[in-house]
């Protein structure tokens, strides 16, 4: 669909995380690094919080949960079908069999692309997404851009992410208004039934995994 | 509330933006108000509804020109002064000023497994569903003062039960200290053209609990 050509976006929610350079202080922090830095602090004194919890909160979501979790969720469907036909029926105990469970992930779904219908997953209220398999989101699946327009035009969004469906394929959208977290499986790539498990799950991209990208073929991937 | 956090069928905030590679934090102060939030959270001072509601309370103009952990701090910060647990000289000073709220702080041990077992929000309910697979189902044109899940652009409009969650703690009761107030929880697809007028080969699916919706 065409759009009319649009200067920049100004900063919005999620879309601009740059904005708070300019009060540098003399020890290089900006005002929002004060800012919460006091806020720490406070909370720290107030006896509310332990640093040593919030080190291992940032550590968690930095190092061990990623959408590298969902990937292999989803390659092990791709290979095993009994896996496959529990994860379609109880996203929640299949994903939590692997390994993976928990907050913002206590209730899952997942929804599998076929030749005739693509999942996506947005929240259009705020920024609801499955942590346990894919992490924290990325700024653009917060942005207001994309919490707008994915619903009513979805094909326009998925253009910007480079992906062109077929007007006969049927888009459904999912927007998380509830607890419910959804998990994409994405088609799997053509010549990969020789693949390993692991090898499978190199071809699984986390914008697959949110409806926004496809699986990578098997020539894409080192 | 009608707010702009409701932003669903708007078209003027521009194209999406993807970043490549793109870290998890892009400064430390995010991964801060990230862990905060979380830890403050787990301290059961408040639930996942009143956070939400706390940033949706926020100016349009702040909401939609701070980043998404700068709402974070804000709706943060709105909840420790509303509960009492700070005050606004305190958090000028960053440091306490009068003695604390009785609160047990995470533990760093305790991390992995709050995380782990999360906080499910299906609860047991006696109540029989009103509505079954397959059924027409209108959401209802309503407009309420405070925190919902009912975004404005499905108010009015008809869609199809796909599916049928169970009981779940209702949004519009718990973030207001009413209670969990469980109501059944259905998946309704409305189809592009019911929405938005036009022949999109494409179907939008919402969350939505019972009280939300009536027979068309």
């Amino acid at each position: 669909m065409p759009r009319p050509a649009e200067p920049k976006a100004p900063p919005m929610a999620g879309s601009d995380h740059h904005d708070d350079h300019d009060h540098d202080d003399e020890h290089g922090l900006s005002g929002m690094a004060l800012k919460v830095k006091s806020l720490e602090s406070l909370l720290i004194d107030k006896g509310y919080v332990d640093p040593a919890a919030l080190d291992r909160l940032v550590e968690t979501y930095e190092k061990n949960i990623g959408p590298r979790n969902g990937a292999s969720v989803v390659a092990r469907a791709w290979r095993d079908h009994a896996f496959r036909a529990w994860l379609l029926a109880d996203a929640t105990a299949a994903i939590a069999s692997m390994g993976f469970a928990g907050r913002q992930g206590e209730h899952m779904v997942a929804l599998e692309n076929t030749e005739t219908v693509h999942n996506m997953v947005v929240c259009t209220l705020c920024s609801c997404y499955p942590w346990p398999v894919l992490g924290l989101p990325p700024v653009w699946y917060k942005s207001a851009a994309y919490r707008s327009r994915a619903v009513i035009d979805p094909r326009g969004v998925l253009a910007e992410f480079g992906v062109t469906l077929p007007d006969l394929t049927t888009i459904r959208l999912w927007d998380s208004t509830a607890e419910i977290r959804y998990l994409v499986i994405p088609l799997r790539p053509q010549n990969t039934d020789h693949l390993s498990e692991d090898r499978l799950a190199a071809l699984v991209t986390r914008d697959s995994m949110i409806g926004t990208g496809l699986a990578l073929p098997p020539d894409k991937v080192p | 509330m009608n707010n702009v956090h409701d932003m669903g069928g708007m078209t003027g905030f521009g194209p999406v933006s993807p970043e490549m590679d793109e870290p998890v934090f892009h400064e430390r102060w995010e991964s801060r108000v990230l862990a905060l939030g979380l830890a403050m959270g787990a301290t059961d001072q408040w639930n996942i509804d009143a956070a939400r509601h706390a940033r949706e309370t926020l100016s349009p103009a702040q909401y939609l020109s701070w980043s998404y952990y700068q709402v974070r701090l804000a709706g943060l910060i709105s909840q420790l002064l509303a509960k009492g647990l700070i005050d606004a000289a305190e958090l000028h000073a960053g440091k306490a000023l009068h003695p604390p709220s009785p609160i047990t702080p995470l533990k760093p041990a305790d991390v992995a497994s709050v995380l782990a077992r999360g906080t499910p929000y299906a609860r047991k309910s006696s109540d029989a569903a009103r509505f079954r697979l397959g059924e027409r189902v209108r959401a209802r044109n309503i407009h309420v003062a405070g925190h919902t899940r009912l975004p404005r652009y499905v108010r009015g409009r008809a869609g199809e039960i796909v599916r049928i969650h169970g009981t779940f703690v209702y949004p519009d009761s718990n973030a207001h200290g009413r209670g969990e107030d469980p109501h059944w929880l259905y998946t309704v697809a409305f189809t592009a053209a019911e929405l938005w007028g036009k022949a999109d080969n494409a179907l939008v699916n919402l969350d939505l609990w019972e009280p939300y919706l009536e027979t068309p």
